[in-house]
């Protein structure tokens, strides 16, 4: 086990003016973890998922980041050039909506291989043998590499996506609502790959999501957040089976049996 | 417990076990589950849980292995050398717990949709760090003595029959070889056949070393693994 | 750098070097009721302040207050107000479009600054200090102390996959310049080639990524080093950039799929040429075709000089 956490989130807090948006989260992400955020719209579960993946400033607290050079780094001391270099090499977002994580108007290939290209690849042959071994990891027929997105469906969309992000090999991927909007049998495929990815790639993951059969499935650690603060957090299957806290009842008593 | 387990260094070791559940959708009305509970297993020692139902048999293994949160006491566990307190430890340390030293087969399996039975047979091998191949051979060997047959093995249990799923979960629970398993009704929903199959499986993990703590809905079974008995009698240790 | 002496002398050096050149009689009159070469010397004083920026940022876009001109957009208002701000008593004022000298905008430039600054014009590029270009770099090698001023629609290499002008200011400070190899990768990947003709992206001294304006890739080669300062206006997007002299300009490409410039089967229909940038035209009513030398002036001065093509 190494000993320095991936992420560490130490009291986190976002405020919008007098609204809280997150207040006081404080976790720690091993390598290779896979962390579920749960709470109801409006709980502040994307707004915390926004200020770790460096996209929103928080007005408190701090996150810290241990690059793959072994280097601890606090993000938001980062020049918004080393963090932004960040999220497109070390780090991956995965957006609900695909089209706003995919470049529509360029081919799938073109999208799989712009973060190679982004950070220097400039061999056309190795960029898109690269592209065609993340669409084939993702489950999309290698054929359709000069294919639009557009002319995929929702599921291979988001399955674009994650090959998109996955390409630089990342060590940390942020994913807010991955299967939100897709068919239930596309869901189950979706979800069942990123499983499988996230094992066999050693990737830690956050994964916000109001869908606790997502985290069930997907995440080792939860997060239950209400309010903006979280009120409970341990191991999935503990929160899921032996909620403490009265919300976490209320969440896990709310869904319905299949 | 007999003298010469005694001597051995235990596996478990429960200490002053408290767990209540407090229903906040029920107007905070409290259930005791277990009250101040001592128990220790060793390894080769396979501790058979009795009691009615709602005695606490299920809760005992839960907190053992971490899925309940034990509202007071220490739940030491043997893991890597070193005994740990699941009460207390860090999800991290449960997760790596899980995936060496403590296998747990419940009545219920939790369906992954679409994943192939022989690769959720598979994976703790592979979460353990084994080769596919390895695992590959290992699961296969561990479903034919299940009596699963193989052409079940590329199909997801989703559709299985209930027996069927069972014989897959206990496949998972068992295809690693856990220092310390614990079995919540392993052979509910069996028939002869295959029950005479798990306890074979039971026997071999006591054999080589496991400290097994079970609970069995059916007593033949129990008493055919059991080393020692214990009697849970309204959340107390009977005895 | 000290911005009004630097003005002064970013205008100097075609006035010092025109008494080498020719003599001052064949000068037209400049006529009255117009400020010098028409912009007002404030004017011309903020755009060569931000000549002077975009000289020393090498490929960096400036901002700058574009004015109405006597034109409409398109015709190359960011050109004429660049030549007009650079535009000495004493230079010779060479304007060519698509590299023809007589074409109607070629023609009317010439006589707009003949007309407003009684500057010298030619056609021949040897005795330009100062040439207005729309979509060619002549032929003819160009030397130390001349000044290309090319006439730019879209300055913005990222617009084509970004909107947003916050964010391609920010893609071009932190130098994420990834998604121009996506629109490369795009051409191979669909016609097997970099099928970009025009406008073809380079990277400026190994720092700006821009856009040559819509001259032909043939022409990128001549960008690289060349002794001469060339100076980028885009009227209506408000923009001034710029390559000083022998400063490197690279176009973009894969290792495995370099920049290439086009190529003729043939050469120049009249005079013979093989290194220069063809038209194709049709001829005759049957669609008979030939292909000449797009630089018209240096196809004039080849025949000149006896060379005679096929036709």
């Amino acid at each position: 086990m190494t000993e320095t956490p991936l992420l560490q989130a130490t009291a986190l807090t976002r405020m919008y003016g007098k609204r809280v948006g997150c207040r006081d989260v404080s976790f720690d992400l091993w390598p290779g973890e896979v962390l579920g955020v749960v709470g109801e719209s409006g709980s502040g579960k994307t707004t915390l998922l926004n200020c770790l993946s460096a996209q929103l400033e928080p007005s408190g607290g701090e996150i810290l980041y241990t690059r793959r050079d072994g280097r601890q780094v606090d993000i938001f001391a980062l020049s918004e050039g080393e963090r932004r270099l960040l999220l497109r090499t070390e780090w991956g977002l995965v957006r609900q909506n695909p089209r706003d994580g995919l470049r529509m108007a360029v081919s799938a290939g073109a999208n799989v291989g712009e973060r190679l290209m982004a950070v220097g690849a400039r061999h056309y042959g190795d960029i898109r043998g690269q592209a065609r071994h993340w669409l084939t990891e993702l489950e999309i027929d290698a054929e359709r590499i000069d294919d639009l997105p557009r002319n995929f469906s929702g599921g291979m969309q988001q399955r674009l996506q994650i090959a998109r992000n996955l390409v630089t090999s990342p060590r940390l991927v942020f994913m807010d609502e991955p299967t939100g909007g897709l068919d239930v049998s596309v869901q189950a495929r979706l979800l069942d790959l990123i499983r499988r990815l996230t094992r066999d790639l050693g990737l830690a993951c956050i994964i916000v999501t109001h869908d606790l059969g997502v985290v069930r499935m997907l995440s080792h650690r939860l997060l239950v957040m209400r309010g903006g603060e979280v009120v409970e957090a341990g191991l999935t299957d503990q929160v899921l089976d032996d909620p403490q806290h009265p919300y976490s009842q209320m969440l896990v008593s709310s869904i319905l049996p299949v | 417990m007999s003298a010469m387990t005694e001597q051995t260094d235990p596996m478990i070791a429960i200490q002053g076990l408290h767990k209540t559940f407090t229903l906040h959708t029920q107007n905070g009305a409290t259930i005791s589950a277990l009250q101040s509970l001592d128990l220790t297993v060793s390894g080769g020692e396979c501790v058979v849980v009795r009691g009615a139902s709602g005695a606490g048999k299920s809760s005992l293994l839960r907190c053992v292995y971490g899925n309940y949160r034990a509202g007071g006491g220490a739940i030491w566990v043997r893991h890597q050398g070193a005994m740990v307190d699941v009460a207390k430890a860090e999800p991290r340390t449960i997760l790596d717990m899980r995936r060496t030293t403590m296998g747990f087969v419940s009545q219920f399996l939790r369906v992954i949709p679409r994943i192939p039975t022989l690769d959720l047979v598979m994976e703790p091998l592979l979460t353990a760090g084994r080769s596919a191949e390895e695992a590959r051979e290992q699961a296969g060997t561990i479903l034919t003595h299940l009596n699963l047959p193989q052409r079940l093995w590329s199909l997801a249990p989703a559709t299985f029959s209930g027996g069927e799923q069972q014989r897959v979960n206990i496949a998972r629970a068992m295809v690693w070889d856990y220092p310390v398993l614990l079995l919540d009704e392993p052979t509910a929903s069996l028939d002869r056949e295959n029950r005479a199959a798990v306890v074979e499986l039971i026997l071999a993990a006591r054999s080589r070393g496991a400290a097994i703590l079970g609970v069995f809905h059916d007593r033949e079974a129990g008493d055919a693994v059991a080393t020692d008995t214990i009697e849970l009698r309204a959340n107390r240790l009977a005895a | 750098m000290n911005a009004p002496t630097s003005a002064k002398s970013l205008a100097m050096p075609a006035e010092t070097k025109s008494a080498e050149t020719k003599p001052a009689e064949a000068k037209p009159r400049q006529e009255a009721g117009y400020n010098y070469a028409y912009l007002d010397e404030q004017t011309k004083r903020s755009i060569r302040r931000a000549l002077l920026k975009a000289v020393a940022i090498p490929g960096y876009q400036v901002p700058f207050g574009s004015r109405e001109m006597p034109m409409p957009y398109g015709w190359g208002t960011g050109g004429v107000q660049v030549t007009a701000s650079v535009l000495g008593p004493d230079d010779t004022l060479k304007v060519i479009d698509q590299g023809a000298d007589d074409t109607t905008n070629a023609v009317s430039i010439r006589r707009f600054f003949a007309k407003t600054a009684g500057v010298k014009t030619t056609t021949r590029t040897e005795e330009a200090s100062v040439i207005q270009t729309r979509h060619r770099i002549p032929e003819t090698p160009l030397k130390a102390g001349q000044i290309v001023v090319f006439q730019v629609p879209i300055p913005e290499p990222l617009r084509w996959l970004e909107a947003s002008e916050a964010e391609t200011r920010k893609m071009h400070a932190l130098e994420e310049y990834g998604v121009m190899h996506v629109k490369l990768y795009e051409d191979v990947a669909r016609f097997g080639r970099i099928s970009v003709a025009y406008d073809y992206p380079v990277k400026v001294d190994g720092r700006y990524i821009m856009r040559p304006s819509p001259i032909p890739k043939f022409d990128n080669p001549k960008l690289d080093r060349s002794p001469a300062l060339m100076l980028f206006g885009a009227g209506r997007e408000q923009r001034i950039y710029a390559v000083p002299p022998y400063t490197e300009v690279r176009s973009l490409d894969f290792e495995d799929h370099p920049f290439e410039v086009e190529s003729w089967p043939r050469c120049c229909a009249l005079c013979g040429a093989k290194d220069s940038f063809l038209d194709e035209i049709i001829v005759d009513d049957q669609g008979g075709r030939q292909f000449v030398c797009s630089d018209t002036d240096y196809c004039e001065a080849r025949r000149a000089a006896g060379h005679r093509g096929p036709a």
